[in-house]
């Protein structure tokens, strides 16, 4: 009953989709405000019938009916309770359904906040969210039903795969899909002003926010999956330049661009048509993500070619959105007016330059991920193209970006001055200069690159302090005239410096980590010492446990350091009966920013067992970085001006109250 | 199909399920030569795993690659003369840094392409947006006709 519902729901949410990709857009045309109207009631209904979809998923899996396909082949009736709730997104046919429940959530928001609209663009907007929409639901009834039933229903199901069994689950993908689908809405407002014809800077005023919504998701959610895989894979690598994170690296790199062509565009009323071409191109990349996932054509290209429904089926997606979007763009856009002048050495030269590089890190992230598969189909040969080419085309790209990053926001708009700029940023060249120095001095020479690295990354910290401190006017004057400066300046400032300072800190995390990361490889017995860096890390025993759908074989170590015990730490090996697969839970033992992180092996016969002991220093800089730049993104999300539904500026109010 | 697809999303979700690489027994008693062989098992693709090297990865396959490659650096071979060793044996497949040849010139050519195109569009942007204000402010700062005749005819009454 449940699942028929759910299926159900799912009908009506693809009944209401299609008639809001109609109507609306007809009512702008024949600006009938009637029909324009249709657009926010089905879209408010539209995500209530998606959600009651999800619902019913959730209430198979919670409940474990294995008469539900999807249910027996991912749960399991003694799984966790929390992963009977994650399990529902933890495969194909699920996460689809979360994919358009987030869309539909969107475009619910857009419908719900959305009154200071003007009633054409929102009809048409939510128009255009409603396509979109309406292709995925036709994609989840036609090729992937999560309500599917068996004719005999097994007692028990085959479990979650087991490396999914993990809190990561809870947390990674809904992040990654709210930043993913969160682009669709820029999307929308760009085919919006495509079909309409024109923009001004209410529409960027409109679409920042949006864009910067989904930025910080998608920022925390491939922070968040860079950990999982560091804690859950038990090896100590945190990205790995697979083609799937790659294809949530791409959205990123060009939603990153437009953030900043925005800006451009809200405050000089520049670069349009490049700001509208980098939206279409974002969600497109969203898009591509989510057909090189989906579709199973990274597993093989065989394997795509063997069984395409579901691939074709999301290919015609992709061809249709981004060729149709495009199109569009090449048709319409020469027609939408160029706006303010500036001179190259200004805030929005420095602005251009940050969406070049970013561009093209984007492209050649692209070509990296794209072109094994192409060269493949095309001649059959066979290549790989892993890390150690990203790391030798990517890595040099973000040299010239981050010696930029400080200037930017030190450039006046229109006409900057480059040495007046430069002399400001005096303090934070000595500063590089002295840590370059010092760490040169610390490592004993060594590789020339990573004192190098890390003074750039002090160079953007330290950068991004003096930005503010020149706009608060701290040592130029009075101090108290400062701080009453500071907490006046717009919390979009403050956002910039956060997110800006956010890069450097990742960058000195990444340096150290794969600079001087230590490892030791050792297989132990009982009592064994082993030391890795400053650490002397004893194997006190070995234990067996039983855990609630799972076998796990639990090693307890002791850590010290100048002979005082520090703590300890009991990685473990879990076995799994029902999919006959074995996980590590790594252990991880936090010292300042830094780790020390041990994984197990296998063990000998002889009682011995593998261990594999890593001291990581200022690891947790790699994702700290990236939570400094979500939190900058909401500082500046919280800034009035920008604030969805806050139209009238404060002083309006404080000039009202009758006179005393 | 199905479980394929289950397979592909795990990959989304964690990459792939590996736990240890490298065996203790594998290590080779000289530290040097040790840290060539990690080196290089940086650069092989393991291949029958999804996209990694075979120092990461604990499937059969990868420790007897990584045991070939301690085999070799053990009898004197030079690092190109491994990677080129394994290459005869498997194919540029193993290849995750792919060697510049007929087939993977465009890889390598495109970003930096892309860079040069972007600087080569963005400098003619902006010698036509110039050029174009110009000529604007040209056009709006010289005379029309009628205007012309005014002035000359407010010099005459002079």
């Amino acid at each position: 009953m449940i699942a028929e519902a759910g299926h159900y729901a799912l009908v009506l949410a693809l009944g209401l989709a299609i008639i809001q990709s109609i109507v609306p857009m007809l009512g702008a045309r024949w600006r009938d405000a009637g029909l324009m109207n249709v657009a926010r009631s089905s879209a408010l209904a539209q995500f209530l019938f998606v959600a009651l979809s999800f619902g019913a998923l959730t209430m198979l899996h919670v409940t474990s009916d294995f008469s539900v396909v999807n249910v027996f082949e991912n749960s399991h009736s003694l799984k966790p309770l929390i992963y009977k709730f994650t399990g529902v997104w933890g495969n194909h046919e699920g996460s689809m359904l979360l994919w358009v429940l987030i869309l539909a959530l969107f475009g619910a928001m857009v419908a719900a906040f959305g009154n200071n609209l003007p009633l054409s663009l929102r009809a048409n907007v939510l128009a255009v969210q409603a396509w979109i929409a309406a292709a995925f639901y036709l994609f989840i009834l036609a090729t992937s039903n999560p309500f599917l039933r068996i004719a005999s229903p097994p007692i028990e199901g085959r479990d979650l795969n087991p490396i999914l069994q993990d809190i990561g689950l809870a947390i990674h993908p809904p992040m990654l899909y709210l930043g993913y689908v969160g682009f669709s809405i820029s999307f929308s407002f760009a085919v919006a002003a495509l079909i309409e014809g024109r923009i001004d800077a209410a529409w960027a005023r409109w679409v920042r926010p949006w864009t910067l919504m989904a930025w910080i998701f998608l920022t925390l959610g491939i922070a968040m999956g860079s950990y999982w895989a560091y804690y859950e894979l038990g090896w100590g690598g945190w990205w790995f330049w697979d083609p799937v994170e790659n294809a949530s690296l791409m959205p990123w790199l060009s939603g990153t661009a437009l953030l900043h062509s925005a800006v451009v565009m809200e405050k000089r009323n520049a670069l349009k048509v490049w700001t509208i071409l980098l939206a279409i191109i974002t969600f497109s990349l969203s898009l591509l993500g989510t057909f090189l996932v989906r579709s199973g054509v990274l597993t093989s290209v065989h394997t795509f070619a063997s069984d395409p429904s579901r691939g074709v089926f999301i290919l015609l997606i992709l061809c249709f959105f981004i060729g149709g979007s495009l199109a569009l763009y090449a048709w319409r856009a020469p027609a939408l007016r160029q706006g303010g002048l500036f001179a190259p050495i200004s805030r929005e030269g420095a602005l251009v330059l940050n969406n070049l590089f970013l561009t093209t890190a984007c492209v050649t992230v692209l070509v990296g991920t794209l072109y094994p598969l192409g060269l493949e189909v095309l001649t059959g040969d066979k290549i790989s193209v892993g890390a150690p080419f990203f790391n030798l085309t990517f890595g040099p790209l973000f040299v010239p970006l981050l010696i930029a990053v400080p200037f930017g926001p030190l450039l006046a708009w229109k006409r900057g001055d480059l040495l007046g700029a430069a002399q400001r940023l005096f303090a934070a060249g000595v500063a590089a200069l002295i840590v370059v120095a010092l760490v040169w001095a610390w490592a004993k020479g060594g590789a020339a690159l990573a004192p190098l690295a890390i003074g750039l990354a002090v160079f953007v910290i330290v950068g991004a302090a003096v930005e503010l401190i020149e706009r608060i006017g701290l040592l130029r004057v009075p101090f108290r005239t400062a701080m009453h400066r500071a907490i006046g300046l717009p919390r979009s400032n403050w956002g910039t410096a956060f997110a800006h300072a956010g890069l450097g800190v990742a960058l000195i995390g990444i340096v150290c980590e794969t600079t001087w990361n230590s490892e030791r490889i050792a297989s132990l017995k009982q009592n064994d010492i082993v030391t890795v860096a400053d650490y002397s890390v004893k194997l006190e025993s070995l234990i067996q446990r039983q855990g609630p759908n799972y076998r796990e074989q639990i090693a307890q170590f002791v850590v010290s350091r100048d002979g005082q015990q520090v703590g300890a730490m009991s990685p473990s090996k879990r076995n799994f009966a029902t999919r006959g697969m074995s996980t590590t839970e790594a252990a991880l033992l936090t010292r300042g920013a830094s780790q020390l992180y041990i994984s197990l092996g296998e063990a000998g016969a002889d009682g011995a067992i593998a261990v594999r002991i890593y001291y990581k220093p200022l690891v947790l800089l790699i994702w700290l970085g990236p939570m400094l730049m979500a939190f900058g993104g909401l500082l500046s999300l919280s800034d009035r001006r920008l604030r969805v539904g806050a139209p009238k500026p404060a002083k309006a109010s404080r000039d009202l109250q009758p006179a005393e | 199909m199905a479980r394929l697809l289950a397979l592909a999303l795990i990959a989304v979700l964690a990459f792939s399920p590996v736990a240890f690489a490298v065996q203790p027994d594998e290590i080779m008693s000289d530290p040097a030569q040790e840290a060539r062989a990690r080196a290089l098992s940086r650069e092989y693709r393991c291949m029958v795993c999804q996209n990694q090297s075979i120092d990461d990865s604990d499937a059969p396959l990868a420790r007897d690659l990584r045991l070939l490659v301690r085999e070799r650096i053990a009898a004197g071979d030079s690092d190109s003369q491994v990677t080129d060793f394994l290459v005869t044996r498997y194919g540029e497949f193993v290849l995750l840094n792919p060697r510049v040849s007929r087939e993977t010139f465009l890889l390598w050519l495109i970003p930096p392409m892309a860079l040069a195109g972007g600087v080569l569009a963005l400098w003619m942007h902006m010698r036509r947006r110039r050029s174009t204000s110009q000529s604007e402010i040209a056009n709006t700062l010289a005379l029309t006709p009628e205007e012309k005749a005014k002035l000359e005819k407010l010099i005459a009454a002079e």
